[in-house]
């Protein structure tokens, strides 16, 4: 069971009360972008095993989207943050650095 | 209805003089097993959305309804008002059905010029109100939210899951909890608390 803090509430939310949404922080390429960029903007998805940062919504509680960084492979949640941000905050990838010396680290 | 348990319905509280009767989703049902469970019947409800920090918005919504913001999650009371914190731009104020023309028409002057939103949404869901010490395991049987005594307590708004729907609930006393949900579901809403209050059905984990 994966239990994510909504950072706007402040509820221990259980799985079940959120909705996922998929990759974090992808960067938008629309029109003017080349074919490539705008490819892997709509298909191309990190699936790692290991640290990944993932959007999330506490959609049976205040509604609102908010960011997490967990393991995919342990299920070990990091921290979650609120989504007006363009890159995890830095004292979170300090924190993951530490648990898991062997990430690359963001991006 | 098609609930298995016999659920009584008695007729909503005479009508106001002059506008008919308004009609709750299932017209004050009730129920009573390991707690009494009650449809509370019309209610009337305006939801808030504007931002918190901006000081016309609180003094509007203290002038309007006599009380000040609630904290994240809480949800405060006087004197029939009822206002519960739903998202950090969103509040559900709870009034007596009959005042909601007069209070929405003092919000909304008081919000003009405001980006904020005050609608009427009392016909927008059904409340029900569980009274009995065992309130909270009938809600916890339904919900993934931690309703251990110690954890929740009066004074805290909380909106969740009951098993498939979106409700909020919060405790109006030792032994009262008052939930609500939307109208659409509150048949299914009732199923599922009758069933979870069923005589027999006691955890006794608290």
């Amino acid at each position: 069971m994966l239990i994510l803090e909504c950072p706007y509430c402040g509820v221990k939310a259980e799985e079940s009360e959120l909705a996922a949404g998929g990759e974090a922080h992808l960067k938008r390429f629309g029109a003017g972008s080349t074919d490539e960029d705008f490819e892997g903007y709509l298909f191309a998805r990190k699936n790692p095993k290991g640290v990944h940062f993932e959007r999330w919504r506490h959609a049976y509680g205040c509604g609102k989207w908010f960011l997490a960084a967990r393991c995919t492979a342990t299920l070990e949640v990091f921290g979650t943050y609120p989504a007006q941000t363009a890159e995890p905050p830095a004292d979170l990838v300090a924190k993951i650095k530490q648990k898991r010396p062997e990430w690359e680290g963001y991006k | 209805m098609s609930e298995p348990v016999s659920i009584s319905a008695s007729a909503p509280a005479a009508a106001q003089a002059s506008a008919p009767a308004p009609v709750s989703a299932l017209n004050g049902a009730s129920f009573e097993g390991m707690v009494k469970i009650r449809e509370a019947g019309a209610c009337g409800m305006i939801t808030l959305r504007g931002n918190f920090a901006s000081e016309a918005f609180v003094s509007a919504v203290k002038s309007a309804s006599g009380l000040d913001l609630p904290g994240i999650r809480q949800v405060v009371r006087a004197d029939g008002m009822t206002l519960g914190w739903m998202s950090p731009d969103e509040l559900m104020l709870m009034l007596p059905y009959a005042e909601v023309p007069g209070v929405l028409a003092r919000l909304n002057a008081a919000l003009a010029g405001e980006h904020a939103l005050a609608v009427d949404v009392s016909d927008a869901r059904a409340v029900f109100v569980l009274t009995g010490t065992r309130a909270r395991e009938v809600l916890a049987k339904l919900s993934p939210a931690d309703l251990a005594p110690g954890h929740f307590a009066e004074g805290e708004l909380r909106r969740t899951r009951l098993a498939q729907v979106p409700a909020a609930f919060w405790m109006t006393g030792e032994a009262e909890v008052t939930l609500f949900c939307f109208r659409s579901v509150a048949g299914y809403v009732m199923g599922l608390l009758t069933t979870a209050a069923a005589p027999g059905g006691e955890v006794g984990a608290w």
